[in-house]
């Protein structure tokens, strides 16, 4: 005999309304014909319900995870089991999906058998990491569960201080601004960090996240330590015949409001026959006129990546934006991707030796300062990593010379 | 005891394997995009391909039978192919344009509202809640469904200046990102300490640690080890009670809701800019955080009244200016939106550039 359904006045609140409803699908889950699952979920929106009467959140945390990994299991224990003993354990297996969130039917309901004979068949798509967020599953059942979905072909995903699951935007999938390959680079890089995934032995947490251009569709310049950006290096690609077509479709004076005065750096005119005249020196790669004119403009071909480094949320300093730390790298040939890994593993090898208990990457170079840092890394100085140099005289410059020398040196060599 | 079976440490998978044929097809091929209708993207590759895409809101806390709803959805229509979106939104895809009106339809009966594109109100992106987190201050997908359901046709309309991104947190330290709105938990007291646990259950120099101003320190309540917090100093952020359970921030009164604007990831035009406090003490009214819904859709209408096409949020009030925001949306303004962080000096206006 199965469980009765509580009563939920508060959260059958948010049952109207237009959007879907995540209360009407516990109910579904509540109603199922599968008992346990179905009381599970009973409870859950018991204790749902005391939450939203109460305004207190009734979980803990504990020590749960699967055989062979240290991470990925978010073990979820009621202080409220006396009252809701079905949702007294309340696990979360955290899984990897493919970069960008691609699916196919056949995988997505296979997930969903696996869920609902393991588990309370609640699925969030996704977690704010970028993982798919199996929740509600006993301790019993842990292991069980992720042995069907690793046998997919799932992997888990991380979680405390190791690295996390990543993000990528769509990329080369399905949007002409990619300046490189989002997906192939998340995968290369997730898959040879995965013994820091699932056996964190960082400070703290460490981010990836992939976007292909400086929209930055993936989120990763405030959401992310180690961010990953399309750009070009050489001249936008303009078409002058679509430019005039967007001209005449827009109107002068539109065109002007809506795709020259809003260049950050004035790089664009309008020319009297109304094509585009764009100063490319004075151009940011910001995106903004390529956006407005999708056929009429495009980024350059001498495409790579732009890596900013420290993003990250408020703890504990306050918020941080990830800053350049390497201006332009190709990310083309074999070679240029076996290049980014050994960088990667340079940046994470040196955050697991210099980050104090709890820092982020972000405030780390807080701490020690970006120039200690790219000594660290063994990265060239760039002036694209500052947008000003310092305002203030409280430094030894005992140096100087050296540095200058060091700085002339290496523009020589590059010009040779 | 049986055998245990080692994980096949496999990372993420191909994507290709779960991409639509099109989008294999013509991989790093594509030319040019636009939207055809709110909700609806056209992709074109260099040969002429073409590509429909049909974007629609989801719950994000999905229960298997709704997914396997989609996953119909996707069978019938889209070659049994679905994308979701970092925002939770769904991508159902087709090449065939003469679906696309009845995927619209389908899609809509099923209850999932298909919008969210260019210069839309997207899907608020949103953490974990009272439903799983063990530190929450509220719920975030109720907050989320009682916001989409009053922003509803801001979603399957693009009538805004351009995209608005909102994001939701539940506690003030870390899970929700930067926003052109952002809703967050704002704790207001300091946390009440339970003394008799605080040696079980907490490491106490870890703790002492977190704390971003200092204010913990190491004490003996009657007899036991515990901590105290300096409470002139302690800026109620909630960060120390993770760690140390027996320190609860949480508070049905006085852990209120702030609201934050201008935040922007993009390096599009303007660099990419933290959102900034404009609001804050409203209640934790749960189910519907009716006083919240209020404020945001004020903040929008005085947006969408006045910025320009491409304008996001901070790029409008960056030219306005802050004394004609707040005058707009006749929101308080009061010391505590002076920045004394360490920083904040450089949110000061160090010039004569005044709003009259």
């Amino acid at each position: 005999m199965s469980k009765k359904m509580p009563a939920t006045p508060l959260l059958d609140q948010l049952e109207s309304g237009p959007w879907p409803s995540f209360v009407t699908g516990l109910k579904r889950l509540a109603n199922s014909k599968d008992a346990r699952a179905g009381d599970q979920v009973k409870s859950l929106l018991g204790q749902l319900e005391l939450s939203y009467e109460t305004r207190k959140g009734y979980w803990k945390g504990g020590t749960v995870g699967v055989f062979g990994y240290g991470a990925g299991v978010i073990p979820r224990f009621s202080e409220v089991a006396d009252k809701y003993p079905e949702s007294a354990e309340f696990h979360t297996l955290r899984i990897m999906p493919a970069p960008a969130f691609f699916y196919d039917t056949k995988s997505l309901r296979d997930i969903c058998d696996v869920w609902e004979e393991h588990g309370s068949g609640l699925i969030a798509l996704h977690g704010q990491s970028g993982d798919i967020m199996l929740q509600g599953c006993t301790t019993d059942q842990v292991q069980k569960a992720w042995d069907k979905i690793n046998a997919m072909g799932f992997d888990m995903g991380g979680a405390g201080a190791g690295i996390r699951t990543s993000a990528a935007c769509v990329g080369p999938a399905r949007c002409e601004h990619a300046c490189y390959d989002t997906l192939t680079a998340m995968k290369t890089i997730i898959d040879d960090f995965v013994d820091d995934i699932h056996r964190p032995s960082l400070p703290y947490k460490a981010k990836f996240k992939f976007s292909g251009c400086a929209n930055d569709c993936s989120n990763a310049t405030q959401r992310s330590d180690y961010a990953i950006f399309g750009t070009w290096r050489d001249d936008m690609v303009v078409n002058q015949d679509e430019i005039k077509a967007k001209v005449a479709q827009l109107g002068r004076k539109e065109f002007i409001n809506q795709v020259i005065r809003m260049c950050p750096t004035q790089a664009l005119a309008l020319n009297d026959d109304d094509t585009l005249d764009v100063d490319n020196k004075s151009c940011v790669r910001c995106m903004h006129c390529i956006n407005v004119c999708t056929k009429a403009l495009s980024p350059g071909n001498d495409r790579g990546i732009t890596i900013r480094v420290g993003g990250k949320r408020t703890l504990k300093i306050g918020d941080l934006m990830g800053t350049v730390v390497v201006p332009f790298m190709k990310l083309d040939t074999e070679e240029d991707y076996e290049a980014l890994l050994e960088l990667a593993h340079r940046f994470l090898d040196f955050f697991a030796d210099n980050a104090l208990e709890h820092e982020r990457t972000g405030e780390m170079i807080e701490r020690i300062g970006l120039a200690n840092y790219l000594e660290g890394l063994d990265l060239p100085l760039d002036l694209n990593m500052i947008s000003q140099p310092r305002t203030n005289s409280y430094v030894r410059l005992d140096g100087w010379d050296e540095e200058a020398r060091k700085w002339s040196e290496r523009q020589t060599n590059a010009a040779e | 005891m049986s055998e245990l079976r080692r994980p096949i440490e496999s990372g993420v998978p191909d994507s290709k394997n779960f991409m639509h044929p099109m989008l294999v097809k013509n991989y790093g091929q594509w030319a040019w995009h636009d939207r055809p209708q709110p909700g609806v993207l056209r992709h074109v590759a260099k040969n002429g391909d073409t590509i429909y895409t049909v974007k629609a809101g989801s719950q994000r806390q999905l229960d298997v039978f709704a997914i396997r709803e989609i996953c119909d959805i996707a069978d019938e229509f889209c070659e049994g192919y679905i994308r979701f979106t970092v925002r939770s939104s769904m991508e159902f895809m087709t090449t065939d344009e003469t679906k696309v009106a009845p995927l619209i339809k389908r899609l809509e009966a099923a209850g999932y509202p298909v919008g969210g594109t260019g210069n839309s109100v997207g899907l608020i992106s949103h953490t974990q809640g009272w439903l799983h987190c063990d530190i929450p201050g509220t719920d975030a997908s109720g907050v989320v469904k009682a916001l989409m359901d009053e922003l509803f046709h801001e979603f399957k309309h693009e009538e805004m200046p351009n995209r608005v991104k909102i994001t939701t947190s539940c506690c003030q330290i870390n899970c929700g990102g930067q926003g052109d709105i952002a809703i967050n938990v704002q704790h207001t007291k300091p946390p009440v300490i339970n003394h008799d646990l605080v040696s079980m259950i907490c490491e106490r120099p870890t703790v002492v640690a977190r704390c971003p101003v200092a204010a913990i320190r190491p004490a003996v309540v009657n007899g036991k080890p515990t901590l105290e917090v300096d409470e002139k100093k302690c800026v109620c952020c909630g960060a120390c009670y993770p760690p140390c359970p027996p320190m609860q921030i949480n508070d049905p009164i006085n852990s209120k809701i702030a609201i934050w604007v201008g935040g922007k990831h993009s390096s599009t035009r303007s660099k990419p800019a933290f959102h900034k406090l404009v609001v804050a003490g409203l209640p934790n009214n749960a189910p519907r955080w009716p006083e919240v819904a209020e404020v945001v859709k004020q903040i929008l209408a005085a947006y969408k009244q006045d910025a320009r096409p491409w304008e996001r949020m901070n790029e409008w009030i960056g030219r306005i200016g802050w004394p004609r925001f707040f005058e707009m949306t006749g929101l308080p303004f009061t010391k505590y939106h002076i920045d004394n962080w360490r920083g904040g000096r450089s949110n000061l206006n160090a010039s004569t550039h005044l709003h009259f």
